[in-house]
């Protein structure tokens, strides 16, 4: 039997920088992940690290998150891969411009200045091999992009540094509440037992969720990118479209990431994800209409990692609704990478002491309760 | 056959697929064909033939001792296949094919994709990677490379030419060069002396082996006239921007040659790009040190309705690549209710024993050709991952610094499998020297997770692909 003071499942940057700042907090910790760290949508994904365009109630996490991301080679010590070259989102006509302005205007009457709207000259600046018919756009500059597993595996390694324990490879069989403690019987035989119990499962999370009697409305879903051989220098910032789904960035060493969001079909009990076609080759026109310059790009690998995305978009984090000592930082709905390391913060706050100042009462798992039930609970 | 040229000759539905224009896969395709079942071959070559009976029916040499008897055999095959109905697309790539038998299929810069019933790929062998020092300088290739340069256009590298290696192929490709007039300044034979033991007790088995003459006459052919150096423990490539000196170490002591080409070899092992990335379970095969896909008795994979013959299925050679082409095209036939399982296992039969024939043996020669670990291994300076340059010294430093458990985990930190390549190539030395360094197995450690495109595909290829449903109704909308 392993006793600690947190059980974190799930070993996601998530599950991981939490660990990182339970541990930090003094807290004995132990991390448990059936696969291997970073093995899904944390090492899978596009690593862009955006503020650009979030919905208005996870601005202030991110505008947190973001001044950690600037200072991420102290916090993990690591670079992670981390670029700032802002984000760009192109507009195409003059009503993607309005639309553009609308929003901005919607910000800064919400207190938040970081999306400024970018006439067609300043957008030649930024991104100069743009389709000749972009009019303009919208710019975020302080976002940018970093090596998803790099980065996962640099919180890893600084939370084990800390003194948590990673165990990696095993899958939680069964996990209950026994008097004061949370007891986790693994695959290999294992039992793990913790007053405080963090429910960082991803796509997994929602079975955690309902063993406590608080089900959710997630869906296991596989966003695919895709990735070229090396091309010469044309694009610094990460872009993306106002009237279309993109996902469009060079890294350094010249290979270009194209994403947007186009589902494949995830297998979630098998770790497996199938492709679909169609839509990439919908995603390659889109990238052929902004970028007449990727027209004879090869795509070397297509792939989709498997996340949670929740009925309404947004993540699930804090306390549990049923059960005492329970947290939730789950589903985080194609958008949670840039969220890690304000996340693993809030919920060390709130396993540690209870409380946290950044407003996260939108994610509470409540929203997701039988109506009539949702002022019981916590 | 009908001959396609454009992906707008393809069908939308094919009742088999089969990938590969070897042996295995011209036997399946025909066999099947004859039968009556709707058939398309795509094959990435301009002429069918695979590697083993590359361009045999275009190949400038015509005085048949020279590529040997054996090569030859390609014909009858060849030309069953052209007397078939299937479809055959040549120069044309499968870039995907996913676990619900959709294929992706490119050619001139079109792609289309279409869907089959039953999928048999004989995607063959590739030739194990040999990382030695300097292994990247130009001079230096595969012998195999070599070989096709000799069967394709009839051109044979001058100079000072070294032959390094091991493998029953390392003989072949010898015997042909000597038989095509070219010469060997020195032949160095890497085999373990220590695998002669470990290989005898299979001896027996191999006594009755098909291959057991025509190997021995091969090695007493190619050892009357070249100079061979037995018992090579160590190899380097030397020379400033191009190849000039070969060293080596044999009996303890160290020579340096000077050389204008190095031609190395080391065994073929199962190319299973395609097949992993379409989700196929491998297992580790410990005498032929290398991946192979899970297979049934009829070379079904463990995704349903994709079978692998040939030797993408296991190293077994040629002929028995025809045979097994022909049993997984029974199954497939019966699969598709063309035949039934009585008439599949009756029609198998014949071709079951002489496919034993052909196994006698095969043991030995996997024990007796075994490559040694340090030319599995990448050394400190030695490159593993061509595409991005990375050594086997990084390697290790990033396996035992950064906690690194396998290759996928490796990617992010050093981009190693990350270049156009993706790891086909490197993947067995990156899998090896990661397991070394750690103190395991390539089968602990795991092999790299391929991906399609199984072959790179242009941007604007993709974007020739048909619009989906949804893009369509979106549309027609406004």
């Amino acid at each position: 039997m392993v006793t600690a003071d947190v059980i974190v499942v799930g070993g996601g940057l998530h599950g991981c920088s939490a660990a990182l700042q339970l541990a930090k907090r003094g807290a004995s910790v132990v991390l448990v992940e059936k696969d291997y760290i970073g093995r899904h949508a944390s090492g899978a994904n596009a690593g862009g690290v955006r503020q650009l365009g979030r919905v208005l109630a996870e601005i202030p996490l991110s505008v947190a998150s973001m001044e950690m991301w600037h200072g991420i080679e102290d916090l993990v010590d690591d670079h992670c891969g981390f670029e700032s070259h802002g984000q760009v989102k192109l507009a195409e006509s003059e009503a993607d411009l309005e639309t553009c302005r609308a929003r901005a205007s919607a910000l800064h009457t919400a207190g938040f200045e970081h999306e400024e709207v970018i006439d067609e000259k300043q957008l030649r600046e930024l991104v100069p091999a743009a389709a000749p018919h972009v009019v303009g756009g919208m710019v975020s500059r302080a976002d940018g992009a970093a090596l998803p597993f790099r980065t996962v595996q640099a919180f890893r390694n600084k939370a084990e540094r800390l003194g948590a324990r990673i165990i990696e490879g095993v899958a939680v069989s069964d996990i209950r509440r026994d008097g004061r403690d949370f007891v986790a019987q693994l695959a290999d035989g294992q039992t793990l037992s913790a007053p405080k119990l963090v429910n960082a499962a991803g796509a997994w999370a929602g079975r955690i969720a309902e063993r406590f009697g608080e089900p959710v409305p997630l869906e296991a879903v596989a966003p695919m990118l895709m990735i070229t051989e090396r091309r010469a220098p044309f694009l610094k910032p990460v872009v993306g479209a106002t009237s279309r789904t993109l996902s469009f960035k060079q890294f350094a060493n010249g290979t270009v990431l194209i994403g947007g969001g186009y589902l494949g079909r995830a297998e979630p009990d098998t770790n497996r994800t199938i492709l679909d076609y169609a839509k990439l080759g919908e995603n390659a026109r889109t990238v052929r209409d902004l970028f007449p310059v990727m027209h004879d790009a090869r795509i070397i690998r297509c792939w989709a990692g498997i996340e949670a995305r929740m009925a309404d978009g947004i993540p699930v984090i804090g306390p549990s609704r049923t059960e005492d000592g329970l947290f939730h930082s789950f589903g985080y709905s194609l958008h949670g990478f840039q969220l890690g390391p304000i996340c693993g913060s809030i919920i060390g706050e709130l396993v540690t002491t209870g409380q946290t100042n950044l407003p996260i009462s939108p994610f509470s798992i409540r929203r997701f309760a039988p109506s009539g039930r949702q002022s019981t609970g916590f | 056959m009908k001959t396609l040229s454009h992906v707008n000759d393809l069908a939308e539905h094919y009742d088999l697929v089969v990938i590969g224009a070897g042996p295995a896969g011209m036997a399946a395709a025909t066999l099947a064909a004859d039968k009556g079942a709707q058939v398309l071959l795509v094959d990435e070559n301009p002429t069918f033939g695979g590697q083993i009976y590359r361009a045999v029916s275009s190949t400038p040499l015509k005085d048949r001792a020279l590529l040997g008897a054996d090569y030859w055999k390609g014909e009858a095959i060849g030309a069953a296949f052209s007397q078939s109905q299937a479809d055959y697309f040549p120069g044309a790539t499968v870039w995907q094919l996913s676990p619900e038998l959709e294929l992706g299929i490119s050619s001139g810069g079109r792609t289309a994709v279409l869907h089959a019933r039953r999928v048999i790929m004989a995607t063959g062998a590739l030739e194990r990677p040999m990382p030695i020092k300097g292994w990247t300088l130009p001079g230096v290739m595969t012998a195999g490379a070599a070989q096709i340069l000799l069967k394709t256009s009839g051109v044979a590298v001058s100079g000072k030419v070294v032959l390094a290696g091991c493998g029953p192929l390392l003989w072949l490709i010898a015997a042909q060069y000597l038989a095509a007039g070219k010469r060997f300044d020195a032949i160095l034979d890497t085999t373990p002396r220590g695998n002669w033991r470990t290989a005898m007790k299979d001896l027996p088995g191999f006594l009755t082996s098909p291959y057991l003459a025509k190997g021995l006459k091969l090695m007493a052919k190619v050892r009357r006239q070249a100079k061979i150096i037995s018992g090579v423990t160590a190899l380097a490539a030397e020379g400033e921007g191009h190849l000039a000196r070969v060293r080596y170490t044999a009996g303890g002591r160290e020579v340096v040659i000077e050389a204008d080409h190095l031609l190395l070899h080391q065994g073929v092992t199962p190319n299973i790009n395609m097949a992993s990335a379409s989700n196929c379970e491998l297992e580790w095969d410990d005498a032929q040190l290398a991946w192979k896909p899970k297979l049934d008795d009829w070379g079904n994979t463990t995704v349903p309705g994709i079978a692998i013959s040939g030797d993408g299925a296991g190293i077994a050679g040629a002929e028995a690549a025809a045979e097994r082409g022909r049993i997984t095209a029974l199954d497939a036939l019966a699969g598709l209710g063309i035949i039934s399982i009585a008439q599949r296992d009756e029609q198998a039969k014949p071709i079951r024993s002489e496919l034993n024939r052909y196994d006698r043996g095969r043991v030995f020669l996997d024990r007796l050709y075994q490559p040694a670990q340090q030319f599995r291994v990448a050394g400190e300076d030695t490159i593993a991952c061509r595409c991005e340059e990375v050594t086997g010294g990084q390697i290790r430093k990033a396996v035992t610094t950064l906690n690194i458990a396998g290759p996928n985990q490796l990617k992010s930190f050093l981009r190693c499998g990350m270049g156009p390549c993706q790891g086909r190539l490197c993947g067995l030395t990156v899998s090896e020297t990661i397991a070394e360094a750690r103190g395991s197995t390539p089968e602990a450690v795991g092999y790299y997770r391929l991906r399609a495109p199984v072959k790179p595909v242009t941007l604007a290829e993709l974007a020739s692909l048909k619009q989906s449903e949804t893009e369509i109704r979106t549309v027609a909308r406004g």
